[in-house]
């Protein structure tokens, strides 16, 4: 598989974005890539092969290189930190990471709880703010803990807003813009260097700009 | 109740066992001779050093540092690396030796491996490092002689990724006004963060050369013809001077013999600020992580109070052994089955192989369970059983 390029794609929400702007670039997707409850899809014409993960471990399967390349959301990247290329902004599924909590509710000054997918991101952006927090870990529905009084506020993605307005909670907080990332692993960046080289000028020519500077980008280590 | 720790590790800490113990053996020797044909002599420095010493001059990030204090509460650490132990050796007990130095090393490094496993806290590094040479012949040699190793090493398809330090110093002090911009986007490209990188040469609102400039960085990996495009970009006089200088080390490699293996990249920054000139990184296809790597460090030697120009390589042995995925089954060659009263016999037959160079097993019959199955583990088994005398020999 030297001369086959392995694509790590996210699944859910990100999902028939990335194959819509793949399709744009000329990859031959076949129209049921979609509906196909395999793991695994070869696409011999394109010699790509594309591996179906959960967003999450996207970077994981970069990092460890048994992907060439994939795509992550920045959410993703900043809360994993996986040694990959950052190689192009996407600029699909744009959402933001907002802090939350029910509407009208008292701020607690004591030991405050947040609630999150992201315990990295969440911990970083507090301690910058220079609040002190406690972290709760959570894996999903995470509008829940404030409702029901696990945490005083949640760290999120936040596209619409409908969630949140439909459990009773506000946005207190944007953090930053979210977007996905074509992200590449170190070696395969060099050993397959040409094939990279081109999927990347191929994403980036249908990549939609909307304008210049779609914000700061938020490294975590500073 | 909880269950004993009998069967844990930390961590990232691994067992070896017999055929991975083989194949490792054979790989490093392989190597190791190749280093001592180049005429450099091998060191050994102790697994545990100071804290303010080698712990904090080493480029290895101080989380991943294993850290431990003595009976004073003085903080030692697992040494990370082995350039910073070595400089600190050129510095003190080496002092008098006159450069340049050649010195090699095989050893282990620990690195603390905090949030999952898959990758190893403890591994064995074969690497070089040359000290008082700061010419680009220094660079090609310790360049030619990694590549000449992981040859003997069995390996073939792979790449060597060069870039240096100054070029990139160059460009942003022509392009950027201020030391903390550029030290930001230095830290995007540290991070591999191209997209950040992007974003702040926008936000930055720089003239219009200066931000293409910055951009066209990105696009300089490749061979030769990259360096002309650079020396486009790199305008001022020192960044010239580099770019010449690494058009002769390609020169220098090409008469190593070595040149096809080189690909430039100036992105590549292995470390915010360790490396002074020259850095690259060793990959090969299937393996995911960087097998080797090595850069020049000219201001180290100096922090130990012996300045010196230096350069060095590593080769991550284990990941090596894994990227060419032969595992070495060295099997016993002959093993001698014999009953307690033909113990004598036995003894004697089992000298003569081994005279012979043969590995041999000495085993009484009584203490075998399956004979069937152990006797699977040689590559040929002798029996010297029995009342009649003799051996029994089956294949």
């Amino acid at each position: 598989m030297a001369d086959w390029l392995t694509v790590a794609m996210p699944k859910g929400r990100i999902f028939h974005e990335a194959v819509e702007l793949l399709r744009k670039a000329d990859y031959p997707l076949p129209p049921e890539f979609e509906d196909s409850r395999k793991l695994i899809i070869e696409i011999e014409e394109a010699k790509m092969r594309f591996i179906l993960a959960k967003p999450m471990d996207v970077p994981t399967y970069v990092e460890h290189g048994v992907a060439d390349i994939g795509i992550a959301g920045k959410d993703v990247m900043l809360e994993e930190e996986r040694v990959v290329y950052e190689v192009l902004d996407l600029n699909i599924s744009e959402c933001h990471l907002a802090v939350a909590g029910l509407a009208g509710a008292e701020r607690k000054s004591f030991a405050p709880k947040i609630a999150t997918k992201y315990p990295n991101v969440a911990a970083k952006y507090f301690r910058e703010q220079g609040e002190q927090v406690e972290i709760i870990h959570l894996n999903g529905s995470i509008e829940l803990a404030p409702m029901i009084g696990l945490a005083d506020r949640i760290v999120d993605i936040v596209s619409t807003g409908r969630t949140l307005k439909e459990n009773g909670l506000v946005e207190l907080e944007n953090i930053m813009t979210i977007t996905s990332r074509l992200i590449v692993n170190p070696a395969s960046y060099r050993m397959k260097a040409e094939m990279i080289d081109e999927l990347v000028e191929r994403l980036k020519n249908v990549v939609a700009w909307k304008g210049e500077a779609t914000g700061e980008d938020f490294s975590l280590n500073r | 109740m909880s269950k004993p720790f009998v069967f844990e590790k930390p961590i990232g800490m691994r067992d070896t066992l017999p055929p991975l113990y083989e194949t490792r053996r054979n790989l490093r020797e392989r190597m190791m001779n190749e280093i001592r044909l180049w005429g450099y002599e091998l060191i050994q420095t102790p697994t545990l050093e100071y804290y303010d010493t080698v712990g904090e001059k080493s480029a290895i990030l101080d989380r991943q540092l294993f850290k431990l204090l003595d009976m004073d509460g003085q903080t030692l650490v697992l040494r990370p690396d082995m350039t910073a132990p070595i400089a600190r050796v050129i510095s003190s007990t080496m002092k008098q030796i006159p450069y340049p130095i050649r010195l090699a090393y095989h050893s282990s490094v620990f690195r603390a491996q905090q949030r999952e496993g898959g990758r190893p806290a403890e591994f064995e590094q074969v690497g070089v490092e040359l000290i008082g040479d700061g010419t680009t012949s220094a660079d090609a040699e310790v360049i030619a002689l990694m590549i000449s190793a992981l040859k003997e090493a069995g390996l073939t398809d792979f790449k060597i990724a060069i870039g240096h330090i100054g070029v990139i110093d160059e460009l942003f002090k022509a392009s950027l006004r201020q030391e903390d911009e550029r030290k930001e986007l230095r830290r995007y490209l540290y991070e591999k963060n191209y997209v950040g990188y992007l974003q702040l040469i926008r936000k930055l609102s720089l003239r219009a050369d200066d931000s293409n400039r910055l951009k066209e960085l990105l696009h300089l990996r490749g061979n030769r013809e990259v360096l002309q495009k650079a020396e486009q970009i790199v305008s001022t006089e020192k960044g010239q001077k580099a770019l010449k200088e690494l058009g002769h080390l390609l020169d220098v490699l090409d008469v190593h013999g070595v040149k096809d293996y080189i690909t430039f990249d100036f992105t590549l920054i292995s470390h915010m600020h360790y490396y002074t000139g020259i850095v690259f990184e060793g990959y090969t296809s299937g393996f995911g992580f960087p097998i080797a790597s090595g850069g020049r460090y000219d201001q180290l030697l100096k922090e130990f109070g012996r300045s010196g120009d230096a350069i060095g390589f590593g080769v991550h042995l284990d990941d090596l052994t894994e990227a060419l995925n032969v595992i070495q089954d060295d099997q016993v060659e002959v093993c001698i089955i014999y009953s307690k009263e033909k113990r004598n016999q036995a003894i004697k037959m089992a000298e003569e192989k081994r005279k012979e160079g043969k590995k041999t097993v000495l085993q009484e019959f009584s203490s075998i369970g399956n004979v069937e199955r152990f006797a699977s583990r040689f590559q040929h088994v002798i029996y010297v059983v029995g009342e009649k005398g003799g051996g029994d020999t089956h294949g």
